[in-house]
């Protein structure tokens, strides 16, 4: 694997059942001082009162947290997004939010956040689509392939729900599988060079 | 691959275009969110670029509708957020009654679920004869739904969850009559409500208010556009009236975070200060 180096801007991951934990050793595994900004997309219940972002802020050595709208976004910080709105990144390197109606009956959506990273940071972005139930992430993982981003699907042999990993890589955006520990070593593993901005 | 390129460029071509013909300004919209809405109509439409149907538009005013609903599709739910209202209920109320009357904007009320959510709040304080409450909104379709106020019966199940959790203090089915798949609010809900058509885009301010309750419609703007509502907020609101957005929008960063204080941190209420 030779996608490494500066040309990264942000790291997006997405997840649904059965994907917490697969973030959380992901997470975990990233170093303090890691040089992306890191935005995270789980399913969560509509009525989740920030306990989500608090349950991985105790897992990672990274600041992590549930922004406000138009909340700017730093290199090292883990970005959750809030139960029912949609996380979008904002080429100005802000954080978006919206109450627009459910993708793939969820919202947040996995594809909202990762479409919009495509656009934002078009091959910077790292995006990694986790286990869940539903096909949300498909569409998304795509629009980063696409744009020449690197994309990686948790390996669905040892995803909790096999079926979002399955159905991102069916769709054909898929560059690598690995299994949760792997992804965390290969982006604590990418080697940055300090960036101007993101 | 030159099309993800240029396309932002195409839509300012396309919302500038709008404006100018139509009126309708939304140059200064969020943008990541703006632009997954034109990207969807796009494909909906069958068009080839932003271009070409930024043309269309312009020449069919009955696609600009389309576009238009596009651009705002209204959701929103009844006592969404419960604690929300519950520390209206507790926190603000309390406060308004201080008034012999008084006056609520409602912006960007959308479909109007939250107006009758706030109606039912102020009923049950007893202060609801004591209230005006202006709602409005840019999108006349939707303010004609807020009017009739005739939800889906499917959604009545979480609304009254919801309204359990707000602290309401009866059975939620008093307040609305089923007809068949839909659910009626109570015309008597409405008898305080003026509904009327502002743009907080291109409007200005319109009177004094006590409360002004804004949610989830400033993160649809940029940060511009977002002062540019909250100054008309500002200026509305008598000295010790309150503001309450929505639970993810902040003053922290806005031009106007020193015209307030904070009264609840988590349902994101305010207290105007006293003008120097």
């Amino acid at each position: 694997m030779k996608e490494t180096g500066t040309r990264y801007k942000a790291v997006v991951i997405g997840g649904s059942a059965g994907g917490v934990e697969a973030l959380g050793i992901i997470l975990a595994a990233l170093p303090a001082g890691f040089a992306l900004p890191v935005l995270v997309v789980q399913h969560l219940h509509p009525s989740d009162d920030g306990g989500f972002a608090s349950h991985l802020g105790r897992l990672a050595r990274l600041a992590v947290v549930e922004p406000c709208d138009k909340e700017i976004i730093e290199r090292g910080k883990i970005y959750t997004a809030p139960a029912n709105y949609h996380m979008l990144a904002e080429r100005d390197g802000t954080i978006g939010l919206s109450v627009d109606e459910r993708v793939n009956w969820s919202r947040p959506s996995i594809d909202v956040l990762f479409e919009s990273a495509a656009l934002a940071w078009g091959a910077g972005v790292v995006a990694i689509i986790l286990s869940g139930a539903s096909a949300d992430g498909a569409k998304g993982m795509l629009a980063v392939r696409e744009a020449g981003g690197l994309t990686i699907a948790q390996d669905p042999a040892g995803a909790g729900s096999p079926a979002m990993p399955q159905a991102a890589i069916a769709a054909g955006g898929v560059l690598e599988v690995l299994k949760a520990e792997d992804v965390g070593r290969l982006l604590a593993g990418l080697n940055f060079e300090p960036l101007r901005g993101i | 691959m030159d099309r993800p390129g240029l396309e932002p460029t195409e839509i300012d071509l396309l919302l500038e275009a709008v404006f100018r013909k139509y009126g309708y300004d939304f140059r200064s919209y969020a943008r990541a969110s703006i632009e997954r809405r034109v990207r969807q109509f796009m494909a909906s439409g069958g068009f080839a670029s932003v271009s070409e149907m930024a043309l269309k538009v312009l020449n069919d005013r009955d696609l600009f509708s389309r576009l238009v609903r596009y651009f705002s599709v209204p959701v929103t739910e009844l006592f969404r957020d419960p604690q929300v209202y519950r520390a209206v209920r507790e926190q603000v109320i309390p406060l308004l009654k201080t008034w012999p009357h008084f006056k609520i904007w409602h912006a960007g009320c959308a479909t109007g679920e939250e107006v009758y959510s706030l109606a039912i709040i102020l009923k049950e304080e007893g202060v609801y004869d004591r209230a005006t409450i202006y709602a409005t909104d840019f999108n006349d379709e939707a303010l004609e739904r807020a009017r009739e106020g005739v939800y889906g019966a499917a959604k009545m199940k979480e609304a009254t969850h919801n309204y359990q959790a707000a602290g309401g203090k009866a059975s939620f089915s008093e307040y609305y009559h089923s007809r068949y798949d839909a659910a009626a609010m109570n015309a008597e809900l409405r008898e305080r409500i003026v509904f009327s058509t502002h743009n907080l885009a291109s409007d200005s301010v319109f009177g004094e208010m006590h409360l002004v309750f804004c949610r989830n419609v400033l993160i649809y703007f940029n940060r511009g556009l977002q002062n540019r509502a909250l100054g008309l907020f500002t200026e509305s609101l008598v000295s010790g009236g309150f503001l309450c957005l929505g639970t993810k929008e902040d003053l922290r960063f806005s031009e106007v975070n020193s015209f307030y204080e904070v009264v609840d941190r988590k349902a994101r209420i305010y207290k105007r200060k006293a003008a120097l």
